[in-house]
């Protein structure tokens, strides 16, 4: 198979300006004649789906939650990136591009992120217009903030809650579009399989969460907007419904994985407090703005944070990495604390956890600005540890958060089965190996506002075949799959639950694909994944039925699709010989312990094939070529 | 901690409800109430029993979707916090907790404490957005808008949507909900154009969605996961009153 990533002709800063006018439109008048199905309404989908309803074509929305707002964007604090440069601080495009590029390692396709970077100034403008409250200045202008990578202040935020405000923005325009009549939305169903005809993706196949019905439902085109699928890790910061069952299903059908290895660890989140746990707390990085990471100098001190005088706190970050101090990126964040307490200076119970210390700020702006800047992040600490942060400091530890990785697309969103389009968290996307805090909002809107109704209207113009009907033997042949699979599910006669599963996957995955790993370790991942699957197909008990509403079934049918993953996930891991961004091989490290990049060997896209059941999965190479930047060594100090 | 839940059971829409009753014996003070859901689930489902369903996502807060009445009260003892932020440190040893879910006409029973919230969507659906096509938005700094406005729509606009004050209110009014969805829009500038339709079309579809008058109790407010003021209310009885005058003296089309 060749990989054609369709990268426009000519200069990196004039492609998608070239691209936009070479690409083919679909009349205006011919547009409600197209059905487009957008599964997944958060940021990428709902702007996606606003957007091709304005448009004129008939829209098919769907998501699990009981409504398109919930989507896990919801859940997003700290802010967005645009390279809007009001700060006069010296932003442009270039900057955010090439601070992006670097964020993630060099690992990301050049004209795709230099695309996202010039988009990113219309999606502050579009939310704006939408009645997104950023916050502003006493002025009336927009204020921004900084942000882990970037020496720039270029970061909109909406209180503690910008992802909750943009996606109530693009939320929002999907209802315009619903009284409209151009978009119908379906909560509460869930997208089993994907329907292939002749090659091209044409259809899906959705359970509808609360009466259990099965049904295919055919477009002409099928967007996957369905988020990460970190929760392959169980415990992450990501919400219970997040899955990778959409991708998977599409993967199984031919479509691509790509670096599915590159997993990001967020370095503030709040430690595990017991085995009960069924998600982790973000606390947003726009905190390392303001709050000091450190632990003692010596382990084994116990005394309480305020009892350790300054000579004997180490404030880590700041010694190794005095440029960006508390704000180096999220994956040299996230090793650099695993590192201090592998070395026994961890603070709290098990010693999983390091300081992020106020008192600095506080005592230098006062506790009301620190309040008004991060109030809810602070009472939200305090629900959950009952701690008050403003007076004893933060403990954090890291915590599996966002998934680089994703389906295979190319330069207009396309994977590699024609017609079906990846937008989103979903896709493996602009962020290389790691991504930099506040550019998965402007990559989700980016792709659905101003990049997808673009390009999806290319393929349509190109490809004026018939919608098939759901009668055609692809649909029916998906339908009995699925349900099969669900009928298997319920018959087994087993005795542990599909949440035992996902936690024991989870440790194994955590243990040796997590912020350190070795080529023994994965292997041996490896084969505890394949022995869990075998044990899952015997020994999982789902009660219930499946017509009814049955919760237990669905996170049964989600852990079954990542124990197949996981293994993928491994496996990648194990085929990039080289440290990267959040992939870090200890086997391959600078003496100073930082990723050791073999850019000869690895500087490609690694996007696998399904092999089979049983059959290992096919790599394929798409190489990244850099025509504009240079693949330097990252360096933070 | 040792805990007695009676919790709501109902396998659908169409069958009858009832309380159950489950002992639990090892509850953390530490496990968020949904936490010792889950670990009583995972027991049921263990004997082959079928788990008590409840709606939840981000855990965090944010989303809105968890909807539970614990004690009588939505969204459980704590002020000011959503059922997956309410941890088992708020109980004692020994408590036995109600559990309900959010009942109102407006939002049917699914399913245990399973509720279909939808109408709140369509509310959304009558006018509770800015008509700005993709790309037709000016330069963000181009409209300032005062701190003060700003921040006071951003207040409105922390509504999660969870429904709670629903859920509270004797006559099962959703004037919190609505007048913060109007106030957020209709304080900011870029609202202006579309204030009057806004709130005659969101107000109008409240009604018919069956959803009760204002109770004018407060008891909204008082269950608000995110501490939304009642003066929102006044503030979209005020809009509601300029807009049908408008609407009477120069008719729909202002
Ligand atoms: C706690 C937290 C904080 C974050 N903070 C920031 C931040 O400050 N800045 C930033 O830039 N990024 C942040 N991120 C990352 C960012 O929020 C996400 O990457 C982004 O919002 C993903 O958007 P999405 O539209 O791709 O997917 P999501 O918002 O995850 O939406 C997925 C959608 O797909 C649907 N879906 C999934 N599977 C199926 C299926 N099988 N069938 C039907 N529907 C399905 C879901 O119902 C949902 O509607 C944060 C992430 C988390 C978890
Ligand atoms: S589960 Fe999201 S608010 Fe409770």
């Amino acid at each position: 198979m060749k990989l054609n990533a369709n990268i426009p002709a000519g200069p990196l800063t004039q492609k998608w300006t070239t691209h936009k006018h070479e690409i083919r439109l679909v009349n205006p008048a011919n547009k409600r004649k197209y059905d487009i199905i957008v599964v997944g309404t958060g940021l990428a989908g709902a702007s996606a789906a606003a957007t091709l309803g304005e448009l004129g074509y008939n829209v098919k929305s769907f998501c699990v939650q009981d409504s398109a707002r919930r989507a896990h964007s919801v859940a997003a604090q700290g802010g967005i990136n645009a390279a809007k440069n009001y700060r006069n601080d010296g932003d442009n495009v270039y900057r955010l591009f090439y601070d992006t590029l670097k964020g993630g390692d060099f690992r990301a396709r050049e004209a795709n992120v230099y695309r996202l970077a010039e988009v990113s100034v219309n999606v502050i403008d579009q939310a704006t217009a939408q009645g997104v409250p950023f916050a502003r200045e006493y002025s009336g202008y927009l204020a921004t903030r900084s942000f882990g990578g970037a020496q720039v202040s270029r970061t909109f935020y909406a209180r503690g809650q910008t992802g909750q405000q943009l996606l109530l923005g693009a939320y929002q325009a999907l209802m315009a579009q619903v009284s409209a009549g151009t978009v119908k939305v379906f909560p509460r169903s869930e997208m089993l399989e994907l329907i292939v005809v002749n090659g091209h993706a044409k259809g899906i196949v959705v359970r509808d969460l609360i009466g259990g019905k099965i049904s295919s439902v055919m477009a002409d085109a099928v967007v996957l907007a369905t988020g990460g699928y970190s929760n392959v890790f169980h415990l992450t910061t990501s919400g219970g419904a997040s899955n990778v069952t959409a991708l998977w299903r599409a993967h199984r059908q031919g479509a691509l994985f790509a670096n599915p290895c590159f997993t990001q660890i967020h370095p503030t989140c709040i430690p595990v407090s017991g085995d009960y746990q069924s998600k982790l707390t973000l606390m947003s990085e726009s905190l390392r703005n303001d709050g000091r990471v450190w632990v003692p100098k010596n382990g084994g001190d116990k005394r309480p944070a305020d009892q350790v005088p300054d000579n004997e706190r180490d404030y880590y970050l700041e010694r190794m990495y005095p440029a960006y101090g508390n704000l180096v990126p999220r994956d040299i964040a996230s090793r650099a604390a695993k590192r201090v307490c592998d070395e026994g200076r961890g603070v709290g119970p098990g010693g999983r956890g390091v300081f992020l210390d106020f008192r600095d700020a506080i005592k230098r702006f006062g506790e009301d600005v620190v309040r008004e800047r991060y109030g809810n992040l602070f009472e939200m600490y305090h629900e959950i540890t009952n701690e008050n942060a403003y007076k004893t400091p933060m403990r954090i530890y890291p915590a599996v958060h966002y998934a680089m990785g994703g389906l295979w697309v190319d330069y207009n969103l396309m994977s590699n089965l024609p017609g079906l389009f990846v937008v989103g968290e979903a896709n493996f996307s602009d962020h290389g190996a790691n991504r930099l805090g506040a550019s998965a909002l402007m990559q989700g809107l980016s792709d659905g506002y101003f990049i997808l109704p673009y390009t999806i209207g290319n393929y349509l113009a190109q490809n004026q075949v018939k919608r098939p009907s759901t009668d055609v033997s692809e649909a029916k042949r998906a339908e009995q799959a699925v349900t099969e699979r669900l009928n298997k599910l319920l018959s087994i006669p087993g005795k542990r639950t599909p949440a035992d599963f996902h936690k024991h996957l989870g440790r194994i995955l955590w243990d040796h694909c997590g912020m350190a790993r070795t080529e023994a370790g994965l292997q041996q991942a490896k084969q505890e994944i394949a022995a869990l699957r075998e044990e899952f197909w015997r020994n999982v008990i789902v009660p219930g039925s499946h017509d009814d509403l049955n919760m237990a079934l669905e996170r049964a049918g989600r852990v079954a699709d990542f124990l197949e993953m996981g293994e993928l996930l491994c496996l990648d891991a194990l085929e990039r010989r080289e440290s990267c961004g959040c992939h870090f091989r200890t086997e391959f490290q600078t003496p100073e312990g930082e990723c050791l990049r073999n850019d000869a060997e690895y500087a490609y896209v690694a996007a696998w094939e399904f092999g089979g059941d049983g059959k290992p999965a096919v790599l394929h190479k798409e190489p990244l070529v850099y025509e504009e930047a240079h693949m330097a060594q990252r360096s933070y100090k | 901690m040792k805990l007695t839940v009676r919790v709501w059971r109902q396998k659908n829409a169409r069958r009858e409800g009832r309380f159950a009753e489950y002992e639990v014996q090892d509850a953390s003070p530490d496990m968020s109430f949904l936490e010792m859901l889950d670990v009583l689930n995972e027991r049921l489902i263990r004997q082959g029993e079928e788990p008590i369903h409840f709606d939840s996502d981000c855990r965090e807060g944010i989303c809105g979707m968890c909807s539970c009445v614990i004690n009588g009260e939505a969204h459980g003892p704590e002020s000011q916090v959503t059922t997956c932020q309410t941890y088992m440190r708020s109980f004692k040893d020994g408590d036995v907790i109600t559990v309900e879910p959010f009942r109102a006409m407006a939002f049917p029973l699914i399913k245990d404490l399973v509720v279909d919230r939808s109408a709140l969507d369509r509310i959304i659906q009558a006018g509770g957005f800015i008509s700005v096509t993709t790309g037709s938005a000016p330069e963000a700094n181009s409209i300032p808008v005062s701190k003060y406005h700003s921040d006071l729509a951003m207040d409105a606009a922390a509504c999660i949507g969870c429904g709670a004050c629903v859920a509270a209110c004797k006559n099962a009014s959703a004037n919190l909900f609505v007048a913060a969805k109007v106030a957020h829009l209709n304080l900011l500038p870029q609202g202006g154009p579309e204030k009057d339709p806004r709130v005659l079309g969101m107000v109008e579809a409240m009604t018919s969605e069956g959803f009760g008058a204002c109770s004018v109790t407060g008891s909204c407010e008082a269950v608000c996961p995110k501490g939304i003021p009642t003066s929102f209310i006044s503030r979209m009885n005020h809009n509601f009153l300029t807009a049908a005058l408008k609407l009477r003296v120069h008719g729909p089309r202002g």
